[in-house]
């Protein structure tokens, strides 16, 4: 075996009240691709934050390239050319793409930017990534993927010998992912090392060549992809056997149309006044069935789930609840006709993280808990947590905990108990498991599935095909904005929704 | 699994330290000041300077209370002198009988007010209108709270100087006066009381109330409340027309201390004000803050200025201090809040 380019050994680190890492060693050789694995809170995060100089460790050593090392700020990790591209971007949206590259490092003559120089040498990198993107560009004109592409890039164009991605296609459409692992092959035949942070595990096992994994702060297990399989690397993560991930559940028949929605259509985004949005998106949805929606980003799928729920206007279209029409123009208006939305940013879209669990979770059902039309009844309130701590098996220390505090998985059940609380018809849920460990997917699965049980129609909107599959009981596929298929899931697998979703003709 | 070894439940952040510290900081400073003076100078910890020290913070006190709401949604109110001003000058006017009388002196012109609570009705409805109006050019037209307060900064000046056509405004009726200068069981002063009163109704508004919710919620996080169904341009507007019902009944309750109305009175005043409600523990960024925090703010800021006074530190010096402690206060705030979130 090579001698590896990383080495970190007995690793510690305390927070108060929390091991986070517990004497954990990490080595990853030349020219690899090494999966960092672990349930959220397994430390992944704690020991990247090490590495890349961001927090110092309590105990333990890091050799890199042969020679003992201290990294002592992000900038002095960079300096080693050991450089992390974050879930969320550290670009400059109102820069070029140039300037981005080249943020802190512009070449030219003292205080002077060598313009041509700084495009022509990002343009050089651009296109070793096999990219077409015009170095001039603005990044806020770019999408996620792209502006992806224009981290590594800047990574590329620091020298560095080591790329750290966390979570890099959480946000990505399968499409996207595909040229993203072609360039990490590129990158590794180059000879640089990439660490790899992710929760879908079947992208481990394609881009992968070793694994680390992690567990209550705690190395569980490390080797080689070739010898071990999803099963063994799930035990390890979460220490029990999850078999049948996405199991298929028992169906129940569908009820009446909850919700039918004809013609949805909207032109003009933030970008372009006359991009095509949503163009005449109709389906429908039952009592007690769930209705998956799948499509690479960018196919409308979050865009259709706000229109419909008076987050973001529409030009036209009809919205019906229960076989009546009704007009939806915000949110509020969404709420009294009885559909609920589980946003798809978490943190930025439904989470009030200043704020507790308790708080948190009744912020949507204050009338139910309000006497006089004025106080909050806060022993009511009590009640109400208390319910839907226990039937959905949310796990925290107090309702008055910070919201912040809770895993992704919890803050995702409170999410859903809000809604939940208001006794939705309908309840649209987008990405509900981004970001959420393996254990809590299927938690999560679960209530799904119950609330369907319950007579609730729902609208479950995913990425992840599996998921999708194993999750609905029809699925409609979207791609640029417009409908391009309607097939129940026992029908269908994961080619024939790729190529549905990548099918411009209407297939259904 | 168990309840118990699951490793995400943490600790509510209540129990460390640091937290605690960031919690308590305004009182713990508080205390120790006042020690610190009553220590170095016997006449402070009399019962009558601390009074004064309550009656001079009582107006800054009100539209603390007022600018609390303001930054729990992230907003910011600049305009409060200028409004406190206008509004004051509109209850004067009032008071002495109408805009036609309102330069008359002499105590047979006083039997011609149109009383006290008239007087009063007139500052908190210009405050109101003011209020409303800023709140509907920041939700509505979409201006940031900053530049439409800044122009409701010069606006209102420029309408009270109008409106005093050059002169103080001066000589009310006895019960007008009484609420600016009266005390209250021989000792307690009567802005004093209008202030601890306003203080503990609006402590119950925020803490108890759906509405006082929803302030929280739309200050933490706007998109997030809109979402769950909160009307946040509802709310955004309602915390500049509650803090305008306080500049109008701060300028009320300063007439009648001054016993008179001028154009230039509240110049300044939001500096302090901001400062009372940050250094209470409010978050310029929004939904998070106390009404309790605001009342401490206020009076810890009134403390140093009495303390300085009578340790005879120049005025221009109290000025630097404030401003540093400002400075202080907030970067406080963010190293507790960075130490928070990591552990």
């Amino acid at each position: 075996m090579a001698e590896p380019l990383l080495r970190m050994t007995l690793i510690g680190k305390r927070f108060p009240g929390v091991q986070a890492l517990d004497d954990v060693d990490l080595e990853v050789l030349p020219g690899e691709v090494h999966a960092l694995l672990g349930e959220n809170g397994a430390g992944k995060s704690t020991l990247l934050k090490i590495l890349s100089g961001a927090q110092q460790p309590d105990s333990g050593t890091i050799e890199f390239g042969g020679q003992r090392v201290t990294m002592a700020s992000p900038h002095d990790a960079q300096r080693r050319g050991i450089v992390t591209i974050y879930q969320e971007f550290t670009l400059a949206p109102n820069m070029t793409i140039a300037e981005n590259v080249f943020i802190g490092r512009e070449p030219g003559l003292g205080v002077f930017v060598d313009w041509q120089k700084m495009a022509e040498e990002t343009r050089a990198i651009t296109t070793k990534l096999g990219l077409q993107l015009r170095p001039m560009s603005i990044v806020r004109n770019l999408n996620v993927a792209e502006q992806q592409m224009v981290e590594i890039a800047r990574a590329l164009s620091m020298k560095s010998r080591l790329i750290v991605m966390d979570e890099p296609t959480s946000a990505l459409s399968s499409n996207e992912v595909a040229k993203l692992f072609r360039i990490i092959r590129d990158l590794k035949a180059q000879g640089l090392s990439i660490i790899f942070v992710t929760h879908r595990l079947e992208e481990v096992m394609q881009i992968c060549d070793r694994y680390t994994v992690l567990r209550d702060g705690q190395l569980v297990g490390s080797g080689s992809i070739a010898d071990t399989s999803i099963d063994d690397i799930i035990r390890l993560m979460v220490g029990r056997q999850v078999n049948a991930l996405f199991a298929h559940r028992e169906r129940t028949p569908a009820g009446d149309v909850a919700l039918s929605v004809e013609g949805l259509s909207r032109r003009g985004n933030t970008q372009d006044q006359n991009a095509t949005v949503l163009a005449d998106v109709g389906f429908e949805v039952r009592r007690g069935e769930i209705l998956g929606i799948a499509g690479l980003v960018g196919a409308g799928r979050t865009e259709m789930a706000r229109a419909v729920f008076g987050a973001d206007p529409f030009d036209s279209g009809r919205v019906i609840v229960d076989g009546r029409e009704v007009h939806i123009r915000s949110p509020q208006d969404a709420i009294r006709h009885g559909i609920g939305l589980v946003p798809e940013d978490r943190k930025q879209q439904a989470l009030f993280l200043a704020l507790t669990v308790r708080t948190n979770l009744s912020m949507a059902s204050h009338q139910q808990i309000t006497r006089w039309g004025v106080f909050i009844d806060e022993a009511a309130e009590r009640a109400m947590v208390e319910e839907y701590r226990k039937a959905l098996n949310i796990r925290m220390a107090s309702p008055e905990q910070l919201i912040a505090s809770l895993s992704g998985g919890n803050q995702q059940k409170v999410t859903l108990a809000r809604w939940l609380a208001l006794r939705p018809k309908v309840l649209i849920v987008d990405e509900p498991t981004r970001g959420i460990d393996v254990g809590a997917k299927v938690e999560v699965h679960n209530l799904l599935y119950d609330m369907a049980r319950t007579g609730i129609a729902v609208i479950a909107i995913s990425s992840e095909l599996p998921e999708v599959l194993a999750i609905s009981d029809r699925i409609v596929t979207m791609r640029e904005g417009r409908v391009t298929g309607d097939i129940k899931s026992e029908d269908a697998n994961e080619e024939i929704l790729m190529s549905m979703m990548t099918l411009s003709a209407k297939a259904a | 699994m168990t309840h118990e070894t699951h490793p995400d439940i943490q600790a509510p952040v209540k129990t460390d330290i640091i937290g605690f510290l960031a919690r308590f900081a305004p009182l713990i400073f508080l205390i120790v000041l006042m020690a610190a003076f009553a220590i170095g100078e016997p006449r402070f910890l009399t019962p009558l300077n601390l009074f004064n020290i309550l009656r001079q913070v009582s107006i800054y006190g009100l539209l603390a209370v007022g600018m609390t709401f303001v930054i729990l949604t992230a907003g910011i109110d600049l305009s409060i002198g200028s409004l406190v001003a206008f509004a004051g000058l509109v209850a004067a006017a009032v008071s002495k009988g109408g805009l036609s009388n309102r330069f008359n002196v002499g105590a047979g012109q006083e039997a011609a007010s149109y009383g006290w609570y008239l007087a009063a009705l007139a500052a908190i409805g210009v405050g109101l209108i003011g209020g409303f109006l800023q709140g509907f050019a920041i939700t509505r037209l979409k201006v940031p709270p900053f530049v439409v307060t800044l122009g409701g900064m010069s606006a209102f000046r420029g309408a009270a100087l109008l409106f005093a056509a050059g002169g103080p405004i001066s000589g009310f009726e006895p019960n007008f006066v009484w609420l600016g200068q009266g005390r209250i069981l021989g000792q307690v002063p009567v802005p004093v009381v209008i202030f601890l009163a306003f203080a503990v109704l609006a402590h119950i508004v925020l803490r108890y109330t759906r509405y006082g919710r929803q302030v929280y919620a739309v200050g933490g996080n706007p998109e997030a409340a809109r979402l769950s169904g909160l009307n946040v341009g509802v709310v955004t507007t309602s915390v500049y027309v509650i803090m305008g019902f306080f500049a109008g009944l701060g300028a009320f309750v300063l007439a009648a201390r001054l016993n008179s109305a001028e154009a230039v009175a509240g110049t300044g005043y939001e500096l302090t004000v901001i400062a009372s409600v940050v250094i209470g523990g409010t978050s310029l960024f929004g939904g998070v803050g106390t009404i309790f925090g605001t009342v401490i703010g206020t009076i810890l800021i009134g403390v140093l200025l009495n303390g300085l006074v009578l340790m005879n530190v120049s005025s221009y010096i109290q000025q630097i201090i404030i401003g540093i402690i400002i400075v202080l206060a907030v970067a406080f705030d963010t190293f507790a809040k960075s130490r928070q979130r990591i552990a």
